[in-house]
């Protein structure tokens, strides 16, 4: 009986450790087995599928093309609800059966949006996708197909580096944008653009790219009024002044009229006032008086820059000296910020503005000029004065010198 | 009898300083082409008294405090009066007296001033110079500034990387896993009470052992005069010798002070624990040898650490050298020259390793 007893336990213990092997075995997936088989369109490249968002949440192929992956036999697997081919009209409701169902989506991550699908129905995308256009974007033009990858991961189609150069694919194809009435280079501006340089160039991922400011998935273009609204979620000082300057009411362009708006470059002071290339002298001329405050705000700009420089040469000078100047670095660093608001104050068009902005710096520049300066003086000072002890120093050692000579001349005891 | 003389008399009546001074009268420094040598142990112990002095009135205004230390020191150069001259005094003396301390013992080894009956006095010597390198070790850190900082930073970490009681040092030595402010207080303590407890009492041992031994003289010229009795020149300690050290020390104190009028010891950018280290680090010209040859040398040698290695080796060459006056004996009268050899070696090697150290990036 025991004997009897010992060997059902035995037993028990086996099929309690190969049943998940029997059970393993049982979870295959027969269209990778034969899809990784074909050529061509109907190939399956398995580590694609597998390393996607899809194959990391444990999704199969039946979970968007449907049918059978358990059994071997083709018709049977191409049987019961089998979809095959996604047609781009398809794409978009399969994707939102999922994507746009908040109860499954919260069983992967709480934190998702799931109004990708409402969204895009109200972009120029879906409107015109919903009147029958079938070359407009759909989920898998920007997302990818199978090899679907987080928007954080950089090498997604989707991720802000490279989001400007998915948009691309479409928008800067001159043919088909033709037959759309729309320019196409966005991009090519945009890649000369200082919020490019920012987002590709020193992988800033807060700078503006494509969907920034046009939306993703209810891609619309941003209507003249609301452009300026657009650039004030960054630029909220710029609006602000821009919005209480006088310009408001003459650009109903806003940003767009002086910057431009997809090759924004960085402006530097010569953006400001009568100068050739200068945005203000595209209306005004030394003519009038707003030309001539143009140019005034130019001209204290670009003084109170080269004060800022001198001040620094003058404290590089002291520091290496020796000297320490550490209270007009704080000082410094003030009159750069100073300067850095008065730039922004130029959106108010005035310079009054301007002016007081540029009088809190050169306060603080002044003082950190007269910081190095006193630290340069003292060290001619501490020079000079270390003359007179150095005299009498050598005078005492050579008086030293000469009394030991004295001592050893005469005839020890 | 005029004033001083009675007052002389008075304190000799009591104190009878005529008999305690009376050997230093009597005492003789042997006179030949190497006698300019024997001025850098002097040298070395008037720039200990220079730091003694500067480091008490430094002490006056410093804070040992992670959040006050560099505001301090910035206090002390900007805003006390002659504040940057002492602090500049202090930073260059001590500078000056490790290349004494180092040009001193060198001077010994070569001369081999070490030798019976004298061992016990090299011993107290190298134990000064390991001193000397403590306090430039734990001084370095205590302006707080960036430099100062991660230096401290990766010399602790070497001391973590031996076996078996390394992390214990490490932590030990930054009162936690990490330098803080807890390294700045310990480093202090170190710098300003045990390191000068410990140095004074060696340096008295030190002069102690030298007045009982006398001055050595090199073996070529003991030889020499051997031959040649005539030749044997002496010169009275007190006053003759004593005049001209004390010509030596007036010549490093006006140097001292020219250094830091032209080159005020710089204060550098306040420490920021958690900004990532400034490209190209380095340690002081003192330890740049070390840490020269630790980033030469590779990460494993067979089963072992390359690092671990590096500094046991140090360790061991340390006690080597400390051993030197028995590994003479034991080397024998024959191997006499590879002791020699041994010594210049590691000169070479040390200067050499500190010149690539201060070059390379």
């Amino acid at each position: 009986m025991r004997i009897l007893s010992a060997k059902f336990g035995w037993s028990l213990l086996c099929v309690v450790i190969l049943a998940p092997c029997l059970l393993a075995e049982s979870a295959k997936d027969t269209c990778v087995d034969c899809h990784a088989k074909l050529e061509g369109k109907l190939k399956v490249i398995v580590e694609q599928s597998a390393s996607s968002v899809h194959g990391h949440k444990g999704m199969s192929c039946t979970t968007c093309h449907g049918g059978n992956a358990e059994t071997e036999v083709k018709d049977k697997a191409h049987a019961a609800g089998f979809r095959g081919n996604i047609s781009r009209a398809q794409v978009t409701e399969l994707c939102g059966s999922c994507h746009a169902d908040g109860e499954r989506m919260k069983t992967f991550n709480p934190s998702l949006r799931t109004d990708q699908l409402a969204l895009y129905h109200t972009s120029v995308h879906g409107k015109m996708r919903d009147k029958g256009d079938e070359h407009v974007a759909v989920c898998t033009d920007c997302h990818g197909a199978h090899d679907i990858l987080p928007i954080s991961d950089p090498r997604s189609p989707v991720h802000p580096t490279n989001v400007a150069s998915t948009c691309k694919q479409c928008h800067a194809d001159g043919e088909l944008m033709k037959s759309y009435r729309l320019a196409s280079k966005q991009f090519a501006d945009y890649s000369e653009s200082v919020h490019h340089e920012a987002m590709v160039v020193r992988g800033d991922l807060s700078a503006p790219t494509c969907s920034t400011c046009h939306g993703s998935h209810g891609a619309v273009p941003p209507g003249a009024a609301s452009v300026a609204n657009v650039c004030a979620t960054c630029h909220v000082m710029q609006a602000q002044f821009f919005n209480e300057s006088v310009h408001k009411d003459a650009f109903p362009e806003g940003c767009a009229t002086c910057h431009g708006s997809h090759k924004i470059k960085s402006p530097d002071d010569h953006f400001v006032g009568l100068a050739k290339g200068a945005a203000c002298a595209e209306c005004h001329s030394a003519d009038d008086d707003p030309g001539r405050a143009a140019q005034a705000i130019h001209d204290r700009l670009t003084q109170f820059e080269a004060q800022i420089k001198d001040t620094r040469s003058l404290m590089d000078r002291a520091s290496s000296a020796g000297m320490d100047v550490a209270d007009a670095e704080l000082e410094i660093a003030q009159a750069k910020d100073a300067l850095t608001k008065a730039r922004v104050r130029v959106h108010t068009a005035s310079l009054p503005r301007v002016e007081a902005e540029l009088n809190a710096g050169r306060t603080v520049v002044l003082k950190a000029h007269n910081t190095a300066e006193e630290a340069l003086r003292e060290r001619t000072r501490r020079r000079k004065e270390l003359l007179i002890p150095m005299t009498a120093f050598l005078a005492v050692a050579i008086s030293l010198g000469a009394y030991i000579r004295e001592l050893e001349r005469k005839p020890s005891d | 009898m005029n004033a001083t003389a009675r007052v002389q008399t008075w304190i000799d009546e009591r104190l009878n300083l005529e008999e305690a001074l009376s050997p230093l009268r009597e005492k003789t420094v042997p006179v030949h082409r190497y006698s300019s040598w024997y001025f850098l142990g002097g040298l070395t112990l008037f720039l200990f008294g220079v730091q003694l002095l500067t480091g008490v009135l430094l002490l006056l205004y410093y804070h040992p405090s992670a959040g006050e230390a560099y505001e301090s020191v910035q206090n002390i150069t900007n805003r006390v009066q002659f504040g940057w001259l002492i602090r500049s005094l202090h930073s260059w003396s001590a500078n000056l007296m490790v290349f004494c301390a180092f040009a001193h013992m060198f001077s010994v080894a070569l001369a081999r001033a070490y030798r019976k009956p004298r061992e016990l006095t090299w011993i107290s010597g190298v134990v000064l110079l390991f001193l000397v390198l403590g306090f430039g070790f734990s001084g370095y850190l205590l302006p707080w500034n960036t430099r100062a900082y991660f230096a401290t930073k990766v010399g602790t970490e070497v001391a973590g990387q031996l076996p078996v009681l390394g992390h214990a040092m490490m932590v030990f030595m930054r009162g936690g896993e990490d330098v803080s402010g807890a390294t700045l207080t310990r480093f202090f303590g170190l710098h300003i009470a045990i390191l000068p407890a410990l140095t004074i009492g060696m340096v008295l041992a030190h002069l102690m052992l030298v007045q009982k031994f006398g001055t050595s003289v090199p073996v070529s010229v003991e030889n020499e005069w051997e031959e040649h009795p005539e030749r044997r020149k002496e010169m009275r300690f007190f006053p003759n010798f004593f005049l001209r050290e004390l010509l030596g020390w007036y010549a490093a104190l006006g140097l001292l002070i020219v250094l830091a009028v032209f080159f005020p010891w710089e204060l550098g950018v306040k420490a920021d624990p958690f900004s990532p280290a400034p490209p190209g680090i380095k340690p002081e010209w003192y330890f740049l040898a070390q840490f020269q040859t630790l980033k030469l040398v590779p990460a494993h040698i067979l089963f072992l650490d390359g690092e671990v290695l590096g500094i046991l080796g140090f360790g061991l060459g340390g006690a080597l050298w400390l051993a030197l006056p028995f590994i003479e004996v034991l080397a024998g009268t024959r191997r006499i020259r590879w002791v020699k050899v041994g010594i210049i070696f590691v000169m070479v090697y040390l200067t050499a390793m500190s010149v690539i150290g201060y070059v390379s990036r």
